[in-house]
C-alpha cells in the first residue's frame, strides 16, 4: 500500500502522515496554541497529547482530511481540559482562601468560541507568533543543549526519537532535557511574545547560535552516522531559510543562512570513499554543489546590500563565499580573506580566528609573516592544549625550511590532537621530514 | 532529503474555470501557496506553463514525426506546470499537494526526482551529463 494515507490505515502510515504534517506547520500549531493559551508549556504539552493521539485516531481511521485543523482543535480541547483542572485547583484554593464567587471556576471563560475559518491560526498574527516561539525556544534562561533540543522539537517538529539520534543520547535523556526546559520557561515567567525592542537584537543573536550550533553538530563528519549528521545540518538550513523570511531586514540572518549554504555545498566533496575528511585544499572542487553556492552568494548579497556591514556569521560567509568562486587554492584571494579574518578579529575576537587569519597570511604573503601571529598566539598562551596551533607552526617551519623545529611542532600536534585518523596524518607528516 | 516534482495535471474543465478567475485573485492565491514552500525552505524550482493551445505536439509513433497544432483536445488531462520541492519524506511531498490551489478537475502527480548520483558513475553520458550539471549549477 501507500503510505501516504490513500490506502488502508495502519499505524506506519499513521506515523508517516503525522510526521510530515508536523514537520510542516508544528511551530505554527504551537505557536497558535501559545498565544491562545498564554502559556508555551502547556502549549507545547497539549501539542505533543494531540500527536500521540493522532498516531493511535489517523492509524484507525486513516488520515484526517485537514489535519493541521485536527490537530489544532485536539491539543485545543486538551487545553481546555487542563483550564478545568487548573479552574478546579483554584476553586479548591478559592475555598480554603474563602474568596472566590460560586460557578465562576467552572464558567469556562478562557475557552475560546468555535472558529469556522479555513486557517486555523490567525494569518496576521502567526508570524510574529512563530517568532516568538523561537525566542523562547532559544531563551537565555536555559542551558545551550536545552535550547538546542527546545528548538528542534518545537520549531523544527522533530520528535524526540530524532533528535536523539542526532546527538548521540538517549532518547529519555533528550525527553528529560526538554522537560527541564519548559519548566525553567514556566518558572522564569517568561511571557509568550516577542522580546522587546531593547533587547531584540541580543536576543536574536542567541537564536542565531543555536543554529549555528544545530549546523555545526550536523556538519562535523568526524563522529557518529554521517547521512544523519547531516539531515541535522539541513535542519538548521530550513531553519535559517524559515527566519530570514520571518526577519527579511536583519543581515545577520541572511549571512547565517550564507554561511550554511556554502559550508553545505562542500558537504559531498568532504570526506573520502572510507568517509575519512579530506581537507579544503585536497578537495574535488567538481564535486560541490553549485546550486547551493549560488543560493548562499544570493544571501550574502541581501546581507551586504543592507549596507549596515556585515557582522560575524556575514564574514565567515564572506570567506566561505572566497573560496566556493575559486577553482584551486593557489588561485583563491587570500588578501581578501586576510582582510575578511582581520574584520571578523575585530567583530569578533578568538584564538582561532587569529590561526586561521595566520593561515591566510601563510597563502598571501609567505610563511615569515604568518609565523610572527602564530608566535604571538604561542607567547600569550591562548590555545594552549589545542593540536591546531602547533599542527599550523608545524607546516609553516616546513615550508621556511627549519625541518628539525616542524618535525618538534607535528610530533607536539600528534600528541595533544584526540582524533586518530588526524594523528596519524601528522605523525606521517613529522616522520616525512626525516 | 529527497527532491520530488509535483506536476500539475488540469482538464479542459479546470482550465476553463482558471480562466474565469480574476487574474490578481489567481496570482494571489498562487503566490500565497508559493510564498509558504518558500518559507518552510523546501523550494527548488516551479514554472507554470503557458496555454496549452499555443502549444504543438510531435507525434513519434509513425514512420516520420506528424507535428499538429493544440489544443490537444483528445487529452484528458493537461500538463500545466510544476514544482521541484526538497522534502524530508515522500509524505511530506503528498502534503505540500493537498495545499496546492486548484479546483474541479484538476490533480496533482507527486514523482521522486532521482539525482545523477544514483545512475553508473562511470559511464560516459553519466559523465557528461555530471559535467554539464555542475557547469550550470544543477547538481
Amino acid at each position: 500500500m501507500s503510505a501516504t494515507g490513500d490506502g488502508p490505515p495502519s499505524p506506519e502510515a499513521a506515523r508517516r502522515a503525522v510526521e510530515a504534517v508536523w514537520r510542516i506547520d508544528s511551530a505554527r500549531i504551537v505557536a497558535a496554541l501559545a498565544r491562545y493559551t498564554g502559556d508555551f508549556e502547556l502549549a507545547e504539552d497539549v501539542a505533543q497529547e494531540a500527536l500521540a493521539e493522532a498516531l493511535v485516531s489517523w492509524s484507525r481511521d486513516g488520515t484526517p482530511a485537514r489535519p493541521v485543523g485536527w490537530l489544532l482543535a485536539t491539543a485545543r480541547r486538551r487545553a481546555i481540559d487542563a483550564f478545568r483542572r487548573r479552574s478546579a485547583l483554584d476553586e479548591r484554593y478559592g475555598m480554603l482562601a474563602g474568596g472566590l464567587a460560586e460557578g465562576e471556576a467552572n464558567s469556562g471563560s478562557t475557552a475560546p468560541p468555535e472558529r469556522s475559518d479555513d486557517l486555523p491560526w490567525d494569518p496576521d498574527r502567526v508570524d510574529d507568533d512563530v517568532l516568538a516561539l523561537t525566542f523562547i525556544a532559544c531563551h537565555p534562561v536555559l542551558a545551550p543543549e536545552a535550547r538546542v533540543a527546545l528548538t528542534l522539537r518545537t520549531v523544527a517538529g522533530l520528535s524526540s526519537e530524532q533528535i536523539a539520534r542526532a546527538f548521540l543520547v538517549t532518547v529519555p535523556t533528550v525527553q528529560a532535557r526538554i522537560t527541564r526546559a519548559k519548566k525553567a520557561i514556566a518558572a522564569a515567567g517568561v511571557p509568550f511574545e516577542l522580546p522587546p525592542p531593547e533587547e531584540r537584537r541580543e536576543r536574536l543573536g542567541g537564536v542565531l547560535s543555536v543554529l549555528y550550533v544545530i549546523f555545526t553538530e550536523g556538519s562535523t563528519a568526524t563522529s557518529g552516522d554521517r547521512l544523519l549528521r547531516t539531515e541535522l545540518a539541513y535542519e538548521a538550513i530550513r531553519l535559517a531559510r524559515m527566519l530570514t523570511a520571518l526577519l527579511p531586514g536583519e543581515p545577520e540572518v541572511h549571512g547565517l543562512l550564507a554561511l550554511f549554504e556554502l559550508t553545505a555545498a562542500r558537504f559531498p566533496a568532504r570526506t573520502g570513499p572510507d568517509g575519512e575528511a579530506v581537507l579544503l585544499e585536497d578537495q574535488d572542487r567538481r564535486l560541490w554543489d553549485r546550486s547551493a553556492i549560488r543560493r548562499g552568494q544570493a544571501a550574502l548579497g541581501r546581507a551586504t546590500a543592507m549596507g549596515r556591514g556585515l557582522g560575524p556569521y556575514g564574514l565567515q560567509a564572506a570567506i566561505a563565499a572566497c573560496h566556493a568562486s575559486s577553482p584551486s587554492v593557489p588561485e583563491t584571494d587570500w588578501e581578501r580573506i586576510v582582510l575578511l579574518y582581520e574584520a571578523l578579529g575585530h567583530v569578533a575576537p578568538s584564538p582561532i580566528v587569529e590561526l586561521n587569519r595566520a593561515v591566510a597570511v601563510a597563502m598571501a604573503n609567505g610563511p615569515q609573516q604568518a609565523l610572527s601571529i602564530v608566535d604571538e598566539l604561542v607567547a600569550t598562551d591562548r590555545l594552549s592544549g589545542s593540536h591546531l596551533l602547533p599542527s599550523v607552526r608545524g607546516e609553516l617551519l616546513t615550508r621556511l625550511g627549519r625541518m628539525a623545529e616542524a618535525r618538534a611542532e607535528l610530533e607536539l600536534a600528534a600528541r595533544l590532537c584526540r582524533n586518530l585518523r588526524e594523528r596519524s596524518v601528522l605523525l606521517r607528516k613529522a616522520a616525512e621530514l626525516g | 532529503m529527497a527532491k520530488y516534482m509535483l506536476i500539475m495535471r488540469g482538464t479542459d474543465e479546470s482550465l476553463a474555470k482558471m480562466m474565469e478567475t480574476p487574474f490578481e485573485q489567481m496570482l494571489e492565491t498562487v503566490g500565497r501557496f508559493n510564498e509558504e514552500l518558500i518559507r518552510a525552505g523546501v523550494l527548488v524550482a516551479a514554472e507554470g506553463l503557458d496555454d496549452p493551445g499555443q502549444g504543438v505536439v510531435v507525434d513519434l509513433g509513425g514512420d516520420v514525426p506528424v507535428v499538429t497544432d493544440g489544443p490537444y483536445g483528445e487529452t484528458k488531462e493537461l500538463f500545466g506546470g510544476f514544482y521541484v520541492l526538497d522534502v524530508a519524506s515522500k509524505e511530506e511531498a503528498v502534503e505540500w499537494a493537498k495545499r496546492v490551489p486548484g479546483g474541479a478537475g484538476s490533480k496533482v502527480e507527486i514523482r521522486r526526482v532521482p539525482t545523477i548520483d544514483e545512475f553508473p558513475q562511470d559511464n560516459e553520458w553519466i559523465v557528461k551529463e555530471r559535467a554539464w550539471r555542475e557547469r550550470t549549477g544543477q547538481v
